[in-house]
């Protein structure tokens, strides 16, 4: 599954999407797990409280199931306003 | 109801915003509106400008929520949202939340909960230009604790 990246994050892992192997259906915390396994000297910008996680497009809180074809995206807190 | 909301690159005209609130408008007396401008000084560093990253789709979905819980809140009629992205200098407009409604009370408390949850929920990112380079803005705690006064 393709995993979006925006801002600060996109530049620390030098990348706006990455392509994670993974069976589905799966959820968040386990996303979230693999990318820190995946960029091992920025796992510290993908914790809960430096990256945000949305599915399709909408802000996830706690954990949530994700499947084929979802959406999902990581960021830092936003800043707009 | 009436809802406007534009992410765009463009300056806006507070004038025209605030004629488009009124327009054959007859049964709003008030109208209430923020605007939110790039200051210079932040985190006591001389700032030149910033640009602003969105996350397109999203950005609209989660703007319209928000404008879809004030008006679950209050007795609105109408609300305008656009917040610019791209590059902005000092001085230069950033957002505009206006809202209408019957009363002062639910356009007055509509237009500061739409921007306390903007700051939260709405996907923004400041990347500000200073003397010593560029750097990402980050979050603050105040605006968090902005949201408490909302609880039910």
């Amino acid at each position: 599954m393709k995993i979006l990246f925006f801002a600060a994050l996109r530049e620390r892992l030098g990348c706006d999407s990455y392509e994670l192997e993974t069976a589905l259906p799966t959820d968040i915390n386990t996303v979230r797990s693999a990318l820190q396994q995946a960029f091992p000297a920025q796992a510290g910008e993908l914790t809960t409280e430096r990256a945000l996680a949305a599915v399709n497009q909408t802000l996830i809180h706690d954990n949530a199931s994700i499947n084929d074809g979802d959406e999902v995206a990581f960021f830092p807190p936003v800043t707009g306003g | 109801m009436m809802i406007f909301i534009a992410v765009q690159a463009e300056d806006f005209d507070v004038a025209t915003e605030y004629a488009e609130l009124r327009k054959d408008n007859r049964s709003d007396g008030a109208v209430v509106f923020f605007s939110g401008l790039v200051r210079e000084m932040n985190q006591g560093d001389s700032v030149s400008g910033m640009a602003l990253e969105h996350y397109p789709g999203m950005t609209e979905k989660a703007l319209r929520q928000i404008v879809d819980e004030a008006a679950a809140r209050w007795p609105l009629n109408r609300v305008r949202l656009i917040h610019r992205v791209g590059t902005l200098r000092v001085s230069d407009q950033i957002v505009f939340v206006g809202v209408s409604a019957a009363h002062r009370e639910a356009a007055f408390a509509a237009c500061h909960f739409i921007m306390d949850f903007l700051k939260n929920r709405a996907p923004f990112w400041k990347k500000e230009v200073t003397a010593s380079g560029e750097r990402w803005v980050e979050a603050l705690s105040k605006d968090k604790k902005a949201l408490d006064k909302w609880q039910k």
